[in-house]
């Protein structure tokens, strides 16, 4: 029954929802999809016409004086498809991305495309265990901190969490070689202090060398994660503070429920969307940040590749590793917008 | 005035610590809401109103220290165990928040809100019992059931607040405490939430604390009211004997506040008070209402007055009640229109 006394009292004009309902998460994710395809797009564009707009002259940089005469530099340019107008080269560029094909290194004389796989997985490897551990742990200790403010653990996390914060992540790795790595006193190293793999292993995906490379890959993943899990542990530590006084909560508390479930249904669920967003983007970033961290620790990763390749230089290597890294930016930004969508029903109308 | 009362608040003083030192937000409180009876709480902003609601459930803040007792259906709220207390929270008394448009979580649908007390305090309810009775819960604040999958964004506030009253119903509470449940409604809304907040309540025979600034409101809707200045109760009686011939001279001021419509005395009467109400840190000696009071005098500043019968179910604290040009007390047989 329908106790409203008056039914002019409840005029139809105060509906603002029935419109907004008919999109769902289905339209939203459609539509976050295309921009980032869109964004994709653009992305190749910059990455082939910046290039071209970079003074110089490929034939004379890459030739080293050696190309003197006009027929050793027309030979030159064939070979690497300058001879064409720079619109024909961007179709071909374009068409040759689409196939997979990156160009040729010039140090390594093998296909870019071929070289980024090897690299990628090394890479991956650090990246993804690093941040999956350093959401994990950063997320705790900011959720405890800020639920129990004030206590000893909240004091502890934190400040341990801006001392990380403050510290640059290749100091930290040198620190950790070290005290780890190299040993002190009449402590042995008890880590290597680089590498992938050691150089008695045969067979790397034989359980001896995969445990090898889990040795390997300790001290790296260590100070990745530490650097991240502070930056991660002081906004979701914020964020959930900036909850803790919403008047939803006091709703939860009067409804009975227990505080347990006021904190992980009502509260950690509001204050997960802006720690969502900066992991999501710091995955991408993370893949330029691990340069400094593989270098330091001799993974021949990613990150090392561009160094090498900025120091050869090596044109076609920078290029495609620039196209994974934005591209790596922009599957990030598409990941965090899908989960924010999921989490928050306000930014999918 | 006895513990068969729904709700008997006894003595009841709330302090809250603060940089600044004690601030004391409610001091001695004493309020009863029988079955079924629809109880007001007046008064403006910082009297304490909002603190008293939030002690019937015990959420007031950590740095709270309350003294007095809180008897619902014969049990101390303040003095129980935590399990017992979170079956007493919206099953036997629930809340109907003020600012509907923070009340309710944004990110879950208003359905699972509403089921959500349910499922906790009968956790084998079924799914489909529970999502039947979640329309039926809709249906009767006027909403359409298939709102229960909307999210709080897509509705507008007087919807927010019927939704908020919908999850109120939920459990058959004993005891509904409406806190200011329409602030930040326009009028239209208002009479509309109040309309369907006090039908549901008097069909149903639940008892109700109202609290609202708006005397006007609570003279139309409620048995009894209970007008609070600086954390006392001022005066007590029944509601539209307060409304229309107040002993106070603050619920005097407050039912002056709100124009009487064909009224042409009314256009003319003073409305409003000078001042703002004392700040909790630093009250005045004497009666607190004193340097804001029309009608202050040498007598009024040696001690507080305590709260004193004048008959017929009143009591006020005022000590110039019954002097001259004070507001006169009607005979018993007075009307109540």
């Amino acid at each position: 029954m329908s106790l409203v006394a008056d039914p002019g009292l409840v005029a139809d004009s105060e509906e603002p929802g029935a419109r907004s309902r008919g999109r769902g998460y289905g339209s939203y994710v459609v539509a976050k999809v295309l921009g980032s395809v869109g964004s994709l797009l653009f992305m190749l564009l910059v990455n082939f016409f910046l290039f071209r707009v970079l003074p110089g002259n490929a034939a004379q940089t890459l030739g080293r004086g050696r190309l003197n005469t006009p027929a050793q530099v027309a030979a030159f340019n064939k070979a690497y498809g300058l001879n064409h107008s720079v619109l024909d080269q961007f179709w071909i560029f374009l068409k040759s991305t689409a196939h997979g094909d990156l160009g040729l290194s010039v140090k390594y004389r093998l296909p870019v495309s071929q070289l980024i796989v090897d690299r990628l997985w090394p890479t991956l490897l650090l990246v993804g265990v690093s941040t999956i551990l350093s959401t994990l742990i950063g997320v705790y200790l900011g959720i405890r901190g800020a639920w129990n403010r004030g206590s000893v653990f909240d004091k502890v996390s934190t400040g341990t969490s801006l001392t990380l914060y403050a510290m640059p992540e290749w100091w930290l790795g040198l620190m950790l070689i070290a005290g780890l790595g190299v040993g002190f006193a009449f402590v042995p190293g008890l880590f290597p202090t680089g590498g992938l793999h050691s150089p008695d292993i045969v067979d790397t995906n034989s359980v001896h060398g995969i445990l090898d490379t889990i040795w390997h890959l300790t001290l790296p993943v260590i100070t990745l994660t530490l650097a991240y899990l502070a930056e991660y542990s002081l906004i979701m530590r914020s964020s959930l503070l900036d909850e803790l006084g919403e008047d939803y909560l006091q709703t939860a508390r009067a409804k009975g429920l227990r505080d347990v479930v006021v904190r992980n249904r009502h509260a950690v669920r509001n204050a997960l969307l802006p720690t969502t967003t900066v992991i999501a983007l710091n995955i991408g970033f993370v893949v330029s940040g691990a340069i400094t961290i593989e270098t330091v620790f001799s993974i021949p990763g990613l990150g090392q590749l561009s160094t090498e390749a900025i120091s050869t230089p090596d044109f076609a290597v920078l290029q495609g590793t620039f196209l994974v890294a934005s591209a790596g930016v922009i599957g990030a930004n598409l990941i965090a917008n899908l989960i924010y969508g999921w989490l928050d029903p306000r930014v999918r109308t | 005035m006895s513990d068969a009362s729904l709700l008997a608040i006894r003595d009841l003083h709330v302090t809250y610590a603060t940089g600044d030192g004690p601030l004391p937000a409610v001091r001695g409180v004493d309020l009863t809401v029988e079955r079924g009876q629809i109880v007001g709480v007046a008064g403006e902003s910082g009297c304490g109103k909002s603190t008293l609601a939030s002690t019937i459930l015990r959420l007031q803040p950590s740095n709270a220290t309350v003294s007095g007792t809180v008897l619902f259906d014969g049990r101390d709220v303040l003095t129980m165990r935590w399990g017992e207390l979170r079956a007493v929270r919206w099953a036997g008394a629930s809340i109907v928040f003020q600012g509907a448009l923070h009340s309710l979580n944004p990110v879950h649908r208003i359905g699972d809100q509403i089921s959500e007390p349910l499922r906790i305090h009968n956790p084998s309810l079924a799914d489909r019992a529970s999502r039947q009775r979640v329309g039926e819960l809709l249906d009767q604040v006027g909403l359409d059931p298939q709102r229960a999958r909307s999210y709080p964004h897509q509705l507008s506030g007087g919807q927010k607040q019927r939704v908020m009253i919908a999850m109120a119903l939920a459990c058959d509470p004993e005891l509904v405490v409406a806190d200011e449940p329409t602030t930040a409604l326009d009028v239209m809304v208002q009479a509309q939430v109040l309309n369907v907040l006090s039908t549901l309540v008097r069909e149903r025979g639940v008892g109700m604390m109202m609290i609202s600034h708006d005397l006007s409101v609570l003279a139309d809707l409620c048995d009894r009211i209970t007008v609070m200045y600086a954390g006392r109760v001022v005066e007590e009686g029944p509601a539209r004997r307060i409304f229309v011939e107040p002993l106070h001279p603050y619920s005097a001021a407050l039912s002056a506040a709100f124009p009487r419509v064909g009224d042409p005395a009314a256009r003319f009467a003073p409305s409003g008070l000078p001042g703002d109400p004392p700040q909790p840190w630093l009250l005045p000696g004497g009666c607190t209402f004193a340097p804001r009071c029309p009608r202050a005098a040498e007598v009024c500043l040696p001690a507080e007055p305590p709260l004193t019968s004048y008959g017929e179910e009143r009591s006020a604290a005022c000590v110039r009640i019954g002097e001259p040009d004070a507001p006169s007390v009607e005979p018993a047989s007075g009307h109540v229109s």
